[in-house]
């Protein structure tokens, strides 16, 4: 008879705990070599563009790669006592190499941003320096331009040059450094982005409440018909969903433009005279009810799975007990559908808030979003950083949202259609 | 509410029919923009509106010379192929990776499986313009930008949570006992997995394709930061014809692609029901 206390064995005379380790330990590595593939696309794909774009937004490299000596010189200065000849000396030479390399003009660029006429500035600085080729270079810097002597100058010239900078994300959020080289917010008529972002944060707030309103009734009859004629329905709210974004959004251009279909039903009825159609379109309207239709299946379907699973004896039971219908639905049905309408808002909301397409081509001026604005800076201003300032901002707040729904909802319980 | 209870008072019986009255309102609300569409294809003068003659049902007033510019037109046509070029290859590049992770996640064994879930998931979280700069960004970096390549590993990184989803979901109900079963009966792995496992699994397999199948054809941020003239899928085109130069070609387009959708939606309900009935869920 073996000992109590010895291993039990498998078959081949390994104890079975190690055996028992080796199968779990194999069959997590199968595990771990299915998804490996799909994490490695991802990662390589969209995860590091992304980061890799995100790092833009706090990377300020010019000034340390055309200017380096210059720039590790005023980010010793502290920005009070007065600067060192060796400043000058080293500017100047770095100035006139770098006018020679045509490549003052990308730091002359950079420098606008943190100082308006900085660029003319830098460049007529630079064309004064070209031709020497030694010191000393201090007084015909200062003779160029006086402000060259000015602290505050400096002082925005030690801002620019940072090799890591957080200006993109103060601009984004409408700070600015003052004479002082502080940070300060920008007077409230200069505030562009923080009333773009509440602006985004409002619509998409306004367009998961529309779809609530226009969500809870039909899912609510979905869920209570007889299968044959809710799959009916339920076609209606996956026609939409299935349809291209671009041919929605052209719908909405065709119904609500100034000479569209909703206009001349309203003529047609005399509703309104021809000469004053409704401008519903290219504005703030446009951007809110095509974008409430193409968000509502969003809506329905999480609420409409919820909904299939109240049991009816609920409400029976209390309607029974003397409540009357609205009281019965108030107290014992909307209780029970309330997870449902947290999952679609979710869902809605994040959708929402990043939304390029639709409002670009019928917000018009007033109903566009953020993400307009990134475009715009991706690609008129070409200012890459502030754009990456912006969706840095705009990627936590959704980051946020998506934590929430994962509290929520669960990731896994995610349905689609 | 398919029939009000008998107990129901004059009240509750004019509240239900104005709330059918309501549902019928919203119902007509998501389906009317795609209705109206399809007959102004068909208009015979160069307007988004409906003309008097078309009211009247007067034949001379439809037409579809707007196909036909489809046809003639060369940018068109390529947009077409374009598009269908970059979705099936992104399609199945998605289905594949995203079906072999979905096999992946649903074994308990997998550690840190909410932080794969999350990274896997996230295309679809990431707002599009985020992506889309990213990508333009490092794609131009390693000379991908404006190439199908580039497009169709960008398409299908946006498709894959969609497989995995889908296939996750399928997996749920799937009986692991048939693998042990199967492999009793003496079957090799790779036997278990072809007449097992992917006859079980490929209604959802198939559901997540088409899922990624329209989100490559519908895509068009990606493409307008990454495409060059050449790579233009039927949606960019239809980005600049809104933008630029409005004519009905682009509602008759828009004909077509619903017409597809019909077809996608189709499918899908017919793999829905073959799903259900092979888990027994439904009585066929």
């Amino acid at each position: 008879m073996a000992d109590a206390t010895a291993p039990m064995m498998d078959a081949s005379g390994i104890p079975l705990k190690l055996s028992l380790r080796r199968a779990e330990g194999k069959k997590r590595r199968t595990a771990i070599m299915l998804v490996l593939p799909l994490l490695a696309f991802v990662l390589v794909t969209f995860i590091f563009p992304i980061m890799q774009m995100l790092w833009r937004s706090v990377d300020n490299p010019r000034f340390q790669t055309y200017l380096p000596e210059t720039t590790a010189i005023l980010q010793a200065w502290d920005g009070k006592s007065a600067i060192g000849n060796a400043f000058y000396e080293a500017m100047g030479a770095e100035m006139a190499q770098a006018m020679r390399d045509r490549t003052l003009g990308k730091v002359a660029n950079r420098f606008n941003r943190d100082m308006s006429g900085g660029k003319s500035l830098i460049i007529k600085t630079g064309r004064k320096l070209k031709k020497l080729k030694t010191g000393p270079y201090k007084d015909i810097i200062i003779n160029a331009d006086k402000r060259w002597s000015d602290p505050n100058v400096l002082l925005k010239l030690k801002i620019s040059s940072t090799p890591f900078t957080a200006s993109f994300y103060a601009k984004a959020l409408d700070f600015t450094h003052d004479n002082n080289g502080d940070i300060t917010r920008l007077p409230d008529d200069e505030r562009i982005y923080v009333k773009l972002f509440v602006r985004t944060f409002v619509v998409a707030l306004a367009i998961t409440i529309i779809t609530i309103f226009l969500a809870y009734p039909i899912s609510y009859l979905m869920a209570s018909l007889p299968a044959r004629s809710s799959n009916l329905l339920m076609i209606m709210v996956l026609l939409p969903f299935w349809t291209s974004l671009l041919v929605r959004t052209t719908s909405w251009i065709v119904l609500l433009q100034t000479q569209g279909t909703l206009n001349d039903i309203m003529v047609w009825l005399g509703i309104i005279g021809d000469e004053n159609r409704v401008q519903m379109i290219y504005n703030m309207t446009g951007t809110i009810v095509a974008m409430s239709h193409i968000l509502l299946p969003f809506m329905v379907l999480p609420l409409y799975s919820v909904m299939k699973t109240i049991s009816p004896n609920y409400t029976r039971a209390s309607r029974s007990l003397g409540a009357n219908p609205f009281v019965s639905f108030y107290r014992i049905y909307f209780p029970q559908s309330v997870p449902g309408i947290g999952a679609g808002s979710i869902l809605v909301f994040i959708l929402a808030v990043g939304y390029y397409i639709t409002p670009a081509l019928v917000g018009g001026q007033s109903g566009t979003l953020i993400s307009n604005m990134i475009a715009f800076h991706m690609q008129k201003s070409l200012n890459w950083g502030l754009a990456a300032a912006l969706g840095g901002v705009l990627l936590a707040c959704i980051i946020l949202a998506y934590w929430a729904y994962d509290r929520v909802v669960g990731i896994d319980n995610m349905k689609l259609g | 509410m398919s029939s009000l209870p008998t107990y129901a008072g004059k009240l509750e019986t004019s509240w239900s029919y104005s709330f059918r009255f309501i549902c019928g309102m919203i119902f007509l609300f998501l389906i009317m923009p795609i209705l109206v569409i399809i007959p102004l294809s068909f208009n015979a003068e160069p307007y988004f509106t409906f003309t008097p003659g078309m009211l009247a049902l007067d034949p001379d007033a439809f037409s579809i010379r707007w196909y036909e510019d489809i046809i003639d037109n060369k940018q068109w046509l390529h947009a077409i192929e374009n598009s269908f070029i970059i979705g099936i290859f992104s399609t199945l590049l998605a289905t594949f990776l995203g079906t072999l992770a979905a096999l992946g996640l649903s074994k308990p064994y997998l550690p840190y499986r909410s932080v794969i879930m999350a990274l896997l998931i996230s295309p679809m979280i990431v707002p599009l313009i985020i992506t889309a700069a990213g990508m333009f960004f490092f794609y131009s970096q390693i000379g991908l930008a404006q190439t199908y390549l580039g497009i169709i590993l960008a398409h299908a990184a946006l498709g894959t949570p969609f497989v995995v989803i889908t296939v996750t979901a399928t997996m749920v109900g799937f009986d692991q006992s048939l693998i042990r079963a199967s492999a009793s009966m003496g079957a090799t792995p790779s036997r278990t997995f072809f007449k097992v496992i992917v006859p079980l699994i490929s209604p959802g397999v198939i559901a997540g394709g088409l899922f990624a199948f329209i989100t490559s054809f519908d895509e068009v941020v990606v493409v307008l930061f990454l495409s060059g003239f050449e790579q233009r899928t039927i949606p960019r085109q239809m980005w600049s014809g809104l933008r630029e130069q409005i004519s009905p070609t682009i509602l008759a387009v828009a004909t077509l692609l619903i017409t597809i959708s019909v077809l996608l939606l189709a499918t899908l309900e017919i793999l829905r029901r073959r799903n259900e009935k092979l888990r027994g869920l439904s009585p066929g």
